[in-house]
């Protein structure tokens, strides 16, 4: 990452600076404008808030929301919260991953545009099976409904 | 600003006054469920299609006198809990709701209700039977319910202060502050036989007043909003659709237990409750019911929302504080309780967000009037979330020791795509499961402890026959496992060895002797685990053991699933002949061409062919393949 990038980090670090329980939130708005959090962001904010960067990339691991690795343009989350797996979700998961050639170990597409993820529990459970994309809701969902918003990603416009 | 009390009564009667000016009140359910299938966009349309409107507007409907409303407001509002009808849409004060809305249908709503006073009988609700239910009120779906905490849910528009103040809101704030010593407070709420709403039940009245008699310079209350539970949301729903109510239990809270800095943990998979939240909390700074000195009672208090990063475990209340505090939320032993040394090693109360919403009404009607509901040892009402293969899913607040056979049938309205009922999963992944031998349980506190199981959050899913329970069993135990945090070996190890033979049991390669380690590693996990997260975790194997334990057999022994979902145990899937309705729109869907036949003649699966895929029986419009 470019040393410029960085600065980008001290407006936010400014906004939490001297409060208690500040590296969370920190976390959360860094995450929000690179889309991931590089060592280099996670050390750059070690420093600046003065805490060791064990810390800092202790809780970053410790927490679902973090990413070390950059996502696909557009983040597909599956959920496999209790609600949706009774109503089947793991068919809509397998088949999203047949049809953008993704497994439980590759989750981003080559082209860097689709990245998949399951959650647990999205609250919409009353339209299980559910799956958002870019925060987007799609309730009862089906692999061809699914594999249909997809290819229209795929081939659309870039909105989200 | 409101700086005195009585700014606030007038306020409040203000609010009342306005919303009687607002005529006729069009309500578009904003909750999650409904914003998904579109509702913002109904908003909008009627929103324009009523500016042009012609007043004053007439309606008579259901065989009512007349009404004029010489004005129309749109407003937005949170969820009514109907989420399998929506998008929602509701009109007062006559109480109609139209259900499944769509922005097409908007035109006939102006014309056809508002216009010409008629119902718009394609978007009444219809029971099986064809009846027509035009009013929210006489639902079957509503009928058993008894709308506490969610009274304002659906009702008044979450972003509007003033909707709130027109429901009385903030003033059992002013009651507590101006009539009611802290002590008193904490006395009406252990009288109302309140329980945590948050998994463990513990009476709301006496962990307030361990906070209160704990001698700080500095104390804190928490709202757990976590809601970690997967399949469940009634939290989300209170915190999006009634926001202030929360805010107001939660300023209640610290003046009873002597705190002046409150937090709201909301999870971070909620984005739409923080928005509210915040929206609210400016709101009431702005109108000085936060801040200091509030309405001149010499009071001060504020707080203020931490989003959650996606963890379980911090859903425990020491987990929780370490998390807020910015670390890895890690749950620690108790003793120490919160209540003397939490966050930032202070006094800190912790409650879950529906004990909370509980509060404000508490206060009004009085702990009479509260345990009057309910059982007595589990007073109130409870709201659940019911979910899964039935018929209405949505949220429900009922009044504890309803049965489940009322749950499941009357307001649920059974299992859908005409299966039947096999077992409901209570109480999430601590939880356990319920057959239909206890169809008449009461649910409360106590019977289902008894049961095996707990009232949790209130998360319901509800399971038919082509569910296996094994592989339910599995998939709860692989959630836990996967959220177990790793400080204790118990949890962290022994559920990965409860995991691992659940694993290969469902693989069919389950061995003579695997049931009896499951228990007995179950024992070990519940009796040395360090946090709830563990002690509970083994619950719904147990729970499956206990009721479906020849499904378990059956599995090792034959290497068979009867509910035929574990895949490794089926050679392809099967198309019942006598379901079937020749439609052909399986052999469409396979990506493999394992189906063969014609339409209208009937169809056959290929077992060398098929890869279990699944495909064909998501399509199948008539569940005829299993
Ligand atoms: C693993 C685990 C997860 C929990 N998750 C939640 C949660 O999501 N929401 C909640 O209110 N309480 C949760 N609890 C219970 C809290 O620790 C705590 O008891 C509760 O917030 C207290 O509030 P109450 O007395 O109002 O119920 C959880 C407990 C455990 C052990
Ligand atoms: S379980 Fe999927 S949205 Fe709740």
């Amino acid at each position: 990452m470019e040393k410029e990038g960085l600065y980008k980090l001290d407006s936010i670090i400014e906004k939490f600076r001297g409060k208690s329980g500040s590296l969370i939130p920190v976390l959360n708005e860094a995450q929000e404008e690179y889309g991931y959090l590089p060592l280099e962001v996670q050390d750059y904010i070690a420093q600046q808030l003065n805490i060791p960067l064990s810390k800092v990339y202790g809780v970053a691991t410790f927490y679902a929301q973090y990413s070390m690795e950059p996502k696909g343009e557009y983040v597909i989350h599956v959920c496999d919260g209790t609600a949706c797996h009774v109503r089947r979700s793991t068919i809509i998961l397998d088949a999203i991953k047949e049809k953008l050639q993704l497994t439980d170990e590759k989750n981003t597409t080559d082209n860097k545009k689709f990245t998949l993820e399951t959650v647990s529990c999205l609250g919409a459970c009353g339209l299980a099976p559910v799956v958002t994309i870019n925060g987007k809701v799609h309730g009862k969902m089906s692999p061809k409904a699914v594999k249909k918003i997809i290819d229209e990603l795929d081939g659309g416009e870039i909105d989200a | 600003m409101l700086k005195t009390l009585t700014d606030l009564n007038q306020a409040v009667e203000k609010a009342g006054e306005m919303i009687k000016k607002e005529g006729l009140q069009i309500l578009v359910c904003a909750g999650t469920g409904c914003v998904a299938n579109g509702s913002l966009e109904v908003f909008a349309d009627l929103q324009e299609k009523t500016r042009e409107l012609k007043l004053p507007i007439k309606v008579k409907l259901m065989d009512e006198e007349e009404e004029s409303h010489d004005n129309v407001t749109v407003k937005i509002s949170g969820c009514h809990g109907f989420c399998e009808k929506g998008p929602l849409v509701k009109i007062l004060p006559m109480g109609l709701l139209y259900t499944n809305v769509k922005q097409k249908d908007v035109d006939k709503i102006v014309e056809d209700t508002l216009k010409a006073g008629k119902l718009v009988k394609k978007l009444v609700f219809k029971s099986p039977d064809k009846e027509l239910y035009p009013r929210e009120e006489e639902i079957p779906f509503y009928v058993l319910q008894n709308r506490v905490t969610l009274e304002n849910c659906g009702n008044i528009d979450p972003e509007d202060i003033n909707d709130y103040f027109a429901t009385g809101g903030y003033t059992a704030l002013s009651k507590v502050l101006f009539e009611m010593s802290p002590a008193e407070v904490c006395k009406e709420v252990l009288d109302s036989g309140l329980r945590g709403r948050g998994g463990a039940g513990f009476p709301t009245g006496r962990k307030w007043e361990f906070t209160r008699r704990a001698e700080a310079d500095q104390k804190y209350v928490i709202i757990n909003g976590d809601e970690g539970d997967p399949g469940a949301f009634m939290d989300r729903s209170v915190m999006e659709g009634d926001p202030h109510r929360v805010i107001e239990g939660l300023i209640i809270t610290g003046y009873a237990t002597g705190a002046t800095r409150g937090f709201i943990y909301v999870r971070a998979e909620y984005p739409l409750a923080v928005k509210r939240l915040k929206k609210a909390i400016s709101d009431a700074r702005e109108s000085g019911l936060l801040g200091e000195d509030i309405l001149g009672s010499g009071f001060d208090f504020d707080l203020e929302i931490k989003e959650g990063a996606g963890a379980f475990v911090c859903g425990e209340e020491t987990a929780l504080i370490a998390s807020i505090e910015g670390n890895r939320g890690m749950p620690r032993p108790k003793p120490p309780f919160p209540a003397n040394s939490g966050l930032w090693g202070k006094p800190t109360n912790i409650n879950n967000v529906e004990t909370i919403a509980n509060i404000p009404r508490i206060i009004i009607n009085g702990a009479e009037w509260f345990s009057s509901i309910g059982q007595p040892n589990s007073t109130g009402t409870k709201t659940f979330a019911i979910t899964g293969d039935i018929q209405n899913t949505g949220l429900i607040e009922v009044p504890m020791g309803i049965t489940l056979r009322e749950v499941v049938f009357d307001i649920g309205g059974g299992i859908k795509d005409g299966n039947e009922f096999k077992a409901v999963q209570i109480g999430g992944p601590s939880g356990g499961c319920l057959t239909r031998e206890h169809f008449d349980l009461p649910l409360d506190y106590d019977s289902l402890q008894e049961a095996g199981a707990m009232v949790g959050s209130g998360g319901m899913v509800v399971m038919d026959n082509e569910t296996c329970m094994v592989e339910v069993a599995q998939f709860f135990l692989g959630f836990t496992q996967k959220e177990s945090c790793g400080k204790c070996p118990p949890c962290r190890i022994g559920t990965r060895r409860m995991l691992d033979i659940l694993t290969r049991i469902t693989a069919g390669e389950g061995q003579e002797g695997d049931l009896e380690k499951l228990e007995a590693l179950a024992r070990q996990i519940k009796e040395t685990s360090l946090c709830g997260l563990g002690k509970t975790a083994p619950n719904p194997v147990l729970t499956t053991l206990r009721y479906f334990r020849d499904e378990y057999e059956v599995h090792i022994r034959d290497k068979e699933c009867p509910a035929r979902q574990c895949k490794a145990l089926l050679d392809s899937y099967i198309i019942n002949e006598e379901k079937c309705i020749k439609c052909g729109l399986c052999q469409k869907e396979c990506p493999v061409d394992a189906i063969s036949g014609e339409r209208g003649e009937g169809f056959e699966i290929d077992p060398d062919k098929c890869t279990l895929c699944g495909a064909c029986k998501a399509v199948c419009p008539v569940n005829a393949i299993y």
